[in-house]
């Protein structure tokens, strides 16, 4: 906890350069000014412990470091304790404010003045403040404040060279009255203010640093802090009109379950009918098919032919059946990138109009069933693009204990979109009953593995507490940009993954490895799931990646019943190598190791439960048996809720007992 | 009264919030003690969404619950 490497986090700082820091709180827009700032020579890379990025570039002779948004800078989760450290060795903070939500923004505007840093503050979003009838005088804000504010548009480029001229007279600004006084009796023993506020401020490992007991004056300051917050907020702001208008209308059919719930059925439906359909039928059809099956693995079949045998060991792997440059650049490239792309592009819609905080706001009470609150519903649906990234943006969530278990549910049961893609064209093949099947299996896991988690594990999920920013049009711009820049990264991420994948998967193949991995998986695969033995490989392909697994059953003549089993086992099967690298990097090793042998049992129970089942109730005479199974998993579903609910009241009444008897 | 109890439109005032943690928090999203809200939404069995001049927070159930506020007397500019 207390290392006492100082307050740098960062290596190889160039020697007599300064250190400008963007902070400002989420969704505040500090990226747009990093990439503009920097221009292309950006540099991520994780901050020393945790597997945060942190992104610094060069801006002159001096550096620009992003910091995560935050709230204010102290202890209470990752992303503070980092900011904070890199804010304390600041030489200039840019401050990157909302001005749509000054209010809020200004308690961390204030929080970073109170360090005694220099600050320059841009006032952005200033477009969006007056579209929604906001006037904000930047100049008496900036005479408050005490330090330079500089209006701007980020989205637009706006204000981004007067910026860059009030750089230099970047000051300490006026600190909340009646703090310098407390500072000051500090100042000796920490040696800066910024420290010595913290102390102040109860921060544990900051005071631990100075070998000094934390204060309890917290909440003493930040209600200081608040108040003249709220009075430089009335003084420089005026509202010039307000009213309900058709967005805020919008915005509360939303959050209501009777509409909110068909908005989000209709927007999932929008989206499965684009990515589902659109892209996984007609767009893959065309790049998977056309283009990289037809045109160009024989092309480059043919071109190693000419160095290589085909049909040695060597050409195996490079252009065999699971080759290096045939089978990794087709799914990779054909299959891969549309889908994501049209995953990224949706997300990317919901995250620009505000309505993610929405669906988040609209499902808490549900999510509160599974151990997780609203907030837990944006790695969830991220999920759905790709489990790596959603394991990572698990960090916003406030508690380990929602983090442990949206990381087991994200594992065991979101499919990504790659995998998806392949699922969804499996499962329209073989019809809606079979398709309701999956469905509604991978629901019933999800909901029992979340609601026995939620009994097991002590505590229980924190509250939710989230901003419902403005709803608005979202930007065809910004839209087309963030799916570009996301789909980019995971292309560039998966790349290295996939390859090595194949290369595996390939050697297996050579070895004859894989022929006897199969045999010993046969009674499993055969005796207890009831599918062919060679459905051992699509499993052993979805170790490597998940769609490999799915993609790897395409190709086999399988009844629909066994299409179904096979879907569900891969589905529950371990996440993809890279999600499992993710996982072991966030938790401890005994948890990851936990989690990805639990996807193992959960996948073989479960699918092979469906498929006994299925021969229990008369196996192949039409659609009864479907029908049952799936009775079967609602009754489970609700059973365990109501066990869980049992357990989970006794419990309670056994606390109040316990120790408050007397 | 707690903050799960208000009702959609009404006006009030927060009296305080019983837990420390939760008090700081909702410090830094400008729930103090005294601050005037206005009550947005009510989700059933789910959160409560307050309005703070034009700032929008959906508050889970749990946290309302720690909330205790008084109905503001005065009817305020619209």
């Amino acid at each position: 906890m207390a290392q006492c490497h100082g307050s740098v986090g960062l290596k190889n700082m160039p020697g007599g350069s300064r250190r400008i820091v963007l902070a400002g709180n989420p969704n505040t827009g500090k990226s747009v000014f990093f990439n503009h700032l920097t221009g292309l020579y950006a540099d991520v890379s994780n901050y020393p412990g945790t597997t945060l990025e942190i992104s610094r570039g060069r801006f002159g002779n001096d550096v620009i470091i992003d910091t995560p948004g935050v709230y204010g800078i102290s202890s209470f989760n990752d992303e503070e304790r980092i900011a904070r450290d890199i804010i304390l060795s600041a030489d200039v903070v840019i401050n990157v404010v909302d001005a749509v939500h000054l209010e809020r923004d200004l308690f961390l505007t204030q929080q970073i003045i109170d360090t005694g840093v220099p600050v320059v503050v841009a006032l952005n979003m200033m477009d969006e403040a007056g579209r929604q009838g906001l006037t904000i005088n930047a100049g008496l804000l900036g005479d408050l404040l005490g330090v330079p504010v500089v209006p701007t548009v980020a989205v637009r480029k706006k204000g981004f060279a007067e910026l860059k001229e009030h750089l230099p007279a970047a000051r300490a600004g006026h600190m909340t009255p009646g703090l310098d006084g407390l500072t000051d009796r500090l100042l000796a023993l920490t040696g800066s203010r910024g420290e010595a506020l913290l102390v102040l401020e109860g921060d544990p490992v900051v005071a631990g640093r100075h070998g000094l007991q934390p204060q309890n004056r917290r909440e003493e300051i930040y209600l200081k802090r608040r108040q003249r917050v709220n009075h430089i907020v009335r003084q420089v702001m005026g509202e010039t009109s307000r009213g309900a208008s058709f967005g805020s209308l919008l915005g509360r059919w939303m959050i209501k379950p009777a509409t909110g719930l068909p908005i989000l059925a209709l927007a999932l439906y929008a989206m499965y009918q684009v990515i589902g359909v659109f892209i996984a039928g007609t767009v893959v059809g065309f790049t998977e098919e056309t283009v990289m099956l037809e045109r160009y693995e024989p092309l480059v079949q043919d071109l190693a032919g000419r160095f290589v045998e085909r049909e040695s060991a060597l050409g195996t792997i490079l252009v065999g059946e699971f080759g290096l440059l045939t089978m990794t650049f087709t799914y990779l490239l054909g299959l891969l990138l549309p889908l994501v792309t049209g995953f990224y592009f949706f997300l990317s819609l919901f995250e620009d109009s505000g309505y993610l905080p929405r669906v988040a706001t609209l499902v808490d009470r549900l999510l509160n069933g599974v151990g997780l609150n609203g907030r837990g519903v944006i790695p969830l649906i991220l999920g759905f693009g790709c489990v790596t990234m959603a394991t990572i943006t698990t960090r916003l969530l406030s508690s380990e204990r929602e983090r442990r278990i949206a990381i087991v549910l994200l594992g065991l049961t979101i499919p990504c979109s790659a995998q998806m893609g392949v699922i969804a064209g499996m499962l329209a093949a073989v019809g809606g009953l079979y398709a309701a099947l999956y469905a509604l299996v991978i629901f019933t896991v999800l909901v029992v593995a979340g609601t026995i988690l939620n009994t097991v594990l002590p505590g229980r999920p924190t509250d939710l507490i989230i901003d419902l920013p403005p709803l608005r049009l979202p930007r065809a711009d910004n839209v087309l940009k963030k799916t570009g820049t996301k789909s980019f990264n995971f292309m560039k991420e998966a790349f290295p993954l996939f390859a090595l994948g194949s290369v595996i998967i390939s050697v297996l193949q050579v070895t004859g490895i894989l022929e006897f991995l199969q045999d010993l998986l046969a009674p499993l695969t055969a005796g207890w799931l009831n599918l062919p033995k060679e459905a051992a490989t699509a499993f052993i392909m979805g170790i490597v990646r998940r769609d490999f697994g799915a993609a790897g059953l395409t190709d086999m003549a399988l009844t629909p019943v066994q299409t179904a089993v096979a879907l569900i086992t891969v589905t529950l099967f371990v996440p993809c190598i890279a999600s499992v690298l993710i996982i072991f990097k966030e938790r401890s090793k005994q948890e990851a190791a936990m989690i990805w042998g639990g996807s193992w049992a959960a996948a073989f129970l479960t699918g092979g439960a469906v498929s006994q089942l299925y021969g229990a109730f008369g196996g192949g005479t039409g659609s009864r048996g479907i029908v049952w199974i799936i009775l079967a998993c609602l009754g489970t579903a609700v059973a365990t809720v109501l066990v869980c609910l049992l357990i989970k009241r006794r419990g309670r009444a056994a606390a109040e007992r316990g120790p408050g008897g007397g | 009264m707690t903050l799960d109890r208000v009702k959609r439109g009404q006006f009030f005032k927060i009296a305080s919030i019983m837990d420390d943690l939760t008090r700081t928090q909702a410090i830094r999203f400008g729930l103090t003690e005294g601050a005037l809200l206005s009550c947005e939404e009510v989700v059933p069995a789910g959160p409560i969404v307050v309005r703070r001049n034009s700032q929008l927070l959906a508050l889970g159930r749990g946290l309302a619950g720690q909330i205790l506020v008084e109905p503001a007397k005065v009817n305020v500019r619209c």
